[in-house]
C-alpha cells in the first residue's frame, strides 16, 4: 500500500508514468488516508468515494499522461456540478450546483481526480476553521490547535497526506495563513490570474483561488492548471505568461526587501527568530538583501474590515430563501427573508454582514468604503515604489504559529489581527507565496514571499530555491507510520 | 459615535437579518468595538486620493454581443425550495 504522507504530486505521477500504480490504487490510497485520520481532523465536508475511484478508473482505462490521474481536493465554496457545496454554511446545506467553477473544470480537463470537498470558515470568513457551521478542522501537527483558515480543510488534508494538493481561496490571507500553520506551500496568485467564476463570492476585490501543495514545484504545477484567462469572469485577465516549473537553487541577482516598519507589530519571537534565519539564508544564497516600509500597511487592517464586510454583506444578499439554498417558512415574505438569514448565517458572517451594511448605509458610504478604498490605493503606491527597488518582499506569513481553539473566537479584532501581514498584499493585487521555514515549539512557521502583479514564475523560482536549501520535512511526526 | 441598539435594529433591517433575543445588545456592543477599530481611517486626510477597485491597470472592453445557451427552466429550477410553474414560488408581501 502507498504511504500517501509526504508523497508530492509530483512523485504521485511519476509512479503512474512508471506504471507502479494505477489512477484507482493511488486514489484508493488517499481514500484510505481519509478513512484513517479525517474522523479526527475533519478537513472534509464532503467525500463520493465511488465517484473518485470511478473517475480514476476512467483514467486507466484511456491511458494517461502528465498530471492525469493525481488526485486533488477541492475547498467547500468551490462549485462542482451535482456535488453538495456549502461554503461551510447551514444556508447551503444540501444545494448541489449547476455548474462547475472553471477552476474544477480546469482540474478535470488536467484529469485531476477529486477526492472530496473541504472544510472552511462560513463563506471563507475567518482564519481558524471554528467559523465552520458544520465544525472546525484540527492540525494535522497537533489537534489541539486550529489549522488556520479560511482554507483549513484545504492546508489540512494536504499535510495530512489525504490529498497531495488542494485548491483554497484568499481573501485576505485564507491560503497562506492555514499553509503556514500546517508547514505546507501555499500561493495566493494575482489578482486576475485565475477565473472566479462558479467561486462562491465573499469579498469580490479580493477573491483569488490558488493551490496549497507540499513543494513550491507542485503549488505551480497545481497553479498552472488554473491560471487562465475566462470570459466569465470580468474581472479575470488570466497569467501574463506561461507557468513554468522552478528548478534554480540560487538566488543570485536578486533583490529581495524587507518592510522592517512591519515587522514592528507584534511577531512572536520563535517566529521572528526563523524569520530573521530565512532572511540569512537568501543572502546566503546569493540574493541582494535591503530594507524597506510600507508606511501605509498599517492602515491596511482598518480598510481591509470595511471593504471585504461591505462587499460580503452585497455579495450575501443573495442568499434569501427564494431560489436556492435554507428557507424557513414565514407569513410574509419579508419575514421570510429574515428568518431564514438569522437561522442560515453564523455569528461572524452576521456580524460582517452588519458592519457591511452599516458601512454602505447612507452617510457612511465616503467615509467608510470610499475612505477605505483609497487607502487601498496608498498601499499599492507603497508596494510599487518598493518593487522599483527590489524583486520581492519578504514577510512572516503570521505573526504566530497555529494558536488553541477558543483563542481568539469570541475576539474578533484578535481574530483579525492575525492576518496583518497577509492583508495588504490582497488589498493591493499582489501574488503572495508561503513556504515553510522550519519549526517553532514543534509548529511550523510559515515564509511570505511578495512579488509584483504576475510576478508568480520568479515567486516560484525563490520559494523553490529557498525550499531546497531550508529542507523542511512536512510530514507531521505523530501522522508519520509507525511513531503515532 | 455611540451605537445604539436601535442603528443595529435599522441596519439589521437593511440587511433583512432576523435577530434573535438579546442579539441585538451583543451585536451593538461587537460592532461598535470593530467599527472604534476601522473607523480610525475615517479621520486619515485623503484629499485628492482616488480610489482603488481593482488593483490592476486595466481599461474597459466590450464583449462581442453573441448568444449562448443558458442553465434551462428546470436546471434554475432544481434548487429552489418552492418551485411553482418555471417559477419562484414566495410568501405574499405585507401579510
Amino acid at each position: 500500500m502507498i504511504d500517501t504522507l509526504g508523497l508530492t504530486a509530483e512523485r504521485a505521477a511519476a509512479l503512474l508514468d512508471a506504471r507502479e500504480v494505477t489512477a484507482e490504487e493511488l486514489a484508493g490510497a488517499y481514500l484510505a488516508q481519509i478513512e484513517r485520520h479525517d474522523g479526527e481532523l475533519h478537513a472534509f465536508l464532503h467525500t463520493h468515494p465511488e465517484q473518485t475511484l470511478e473517475a480514476a478508473r476512467a483514467i486507466d482505462a484511456r491511458g494517461r499522461s502528465g498530471l492525469q490521474g493525481v488526485p486533488v481536493g477541492l475547498k467547500d465554496l468551490l462549485s462542482t456540478r451535482g456535488v453538495p457545496t456549502t461554503a461551510g454554511s447551514r444556508i447551503l446545506e444540501g444545494f448541489l450546483p449547476i455548474i462547475d467553477a472553471d477552476v474544477v473544470e480546469s482540474c478535470r480537463e488536467a484529469g485531476l481526480v477529486s477526492v472530496g470537498k473541504l472544510n472552511m470558515d462560513e463563506f471563507a470568513m475567518g482564519s481558524s476553521t471554528e467559523h465552520s457551521a458544520f465544525g472546525p478542522t484540527r492540525n494535522p501537527w497537533d489537534p489541539r490547535l486550529v489549522p488556520g483558515g479560511s482554507s483549513g480543510g484545504s492546508a489540512a488534508a494536504v499535510a495530512a497526506g489525504m490529498a497531495p494538493f488542494s485548491l483554497g481561496t484568499d481573501t485576505g490571507g485564507s491560503i497562506r495563513q492555514p499553509a503556514a500553520f500546517c508547514g505546507i506551500v501555499g500561493l495566493k496568485p494575482t489578482y486576475g490570474a485565475v477565473s472566479r467564476y462558479g467561486v462562491v463570492a465573499f469579498a469580490s476585490s479580493l477573491d483569488q483561488v490558488g493551490p496549497f501543495a507540499l513543494t513550491v514545484r507542485d503549488a505551480a504545477l497545481l497553479y498552472s492548471v488554473i491560471a487562465r484567462d475566462d470570459p466569465r469572469d470580468s474581472t479575470n485577465v488570466g497569467p501574463r505568461e506561461p507557468v513554468s516549473l522552478p528548478s534554480g537553487t540560487s538566488l543570485a541577482g536578486l533583490r529581495i526587501g524587507v518592510p522592517t516598519d512591519q515587522l514592528a507589530a507584534g511577531v512572536d519571537p520563535g517566529v521572528r527568530a526563523l524569520f530573521d534565519d530565512t532572511v540569512a539564508l537568501c543572502a546566503a544564497l546569493g540574493a541582494e538583501l535591503g530594507e524597506t516600509t510600507l508606511p501605509h500597511a498599517s492602515d491596511g487592517l482598518a480598510a481591509y474590515y470595511l471593504i471585504a464586510p461591505s462587499e460580503a454583506s452585497a455579495n450575501l444578499a443573495r442568499y434569501d430563501g427564494v431560489r436556492y439554498g435554507l428557507r424557513v417558512d414565514a407569513p410574509d415574505v419579508h419575514a421570510m427573508y429574515e428568518e431564514t438569514r438569522r437561522r442560515g448565517f453564523g455569528a461572524e458572517v452576521k456580524r460582517r454582514i452588519m458592519i457591511g451594511t452599516y458601512a454602505l448605509s447612507a452617510g457612511y458610504f465616503d467615509a467608510y468604503y470610499g475612505q477605505a478604498q483609497r487607502v487601498r490605493t496608498l498601499i499599492c503606491r507603497d508596494f510599487a515604489a518598493a518593487f522599483e527597488r527590489f524583486d520581492a518582499l519578504v514577510l512572516p506569513t503570521a505573526p504566530s504559529t497555529a494558536f488553541a481553539f477558543g483563542d481568539k473566537v469570541d475576539d474578533p479584532l484578535a481574530m483579525y489581527a492575525n492576518d496583518v501581514f497577509t492583508l495588504p498584499v490582497n488589498l493591493a493585487g499582489l501574488p503572495g507565496l508561503s513556504i515553510p521555514c522550519g519549526l517553532s515549539d514543534g509548529m511550523p512557521v510559515g515564509f511570505q514571499l511578495i512579488g509584483p502583479a504576475f510576478s508568480e514564475n520568479r515567486l516560484l523560482e525563490i520559494g523553490h530555491a529557498l525550499e531546497q536549501a531550508i529542507g523542511f520535512d512536512a510530514r507531521p511526526p505523530r501522522l508519520s507510520r509507525g511513531v503515532a | 459615535m455611540a451605537l445604539t441598539e436601535s442603528d443595529v435594529r435599522h441596519v439589521a433591517r437593511l440587511a433583512r437579518l432576523g435577530l434573535a433575543a438579546g442579539e441585538a445588545e451583543r451585536l451593538r456592543g461587537e460592532l461598535a468595538s470593530i467599527l472604534g477599530h476601522v473607523s480610525a481611517i475615517a479621520a486619515l486626510d485623503l484629499e485628492g486620493v482616488p480610489a482603488t477597485s481593482h488593483p490592476l491597470d486595466l481599461v474597459n472592453v466590450l464583449a462581442a454581443d453573441e448568444v449562448v445557451p443558458a442553465a434551462g427552466v428546470e436546471a434554475a429550477l432544481a434548487n429552489a425550495p418552492d418551485p411553482v410553474a418555471n417559477g419562484f414560488r414566495v410568501p405574499p408581501i405585507g401579510a
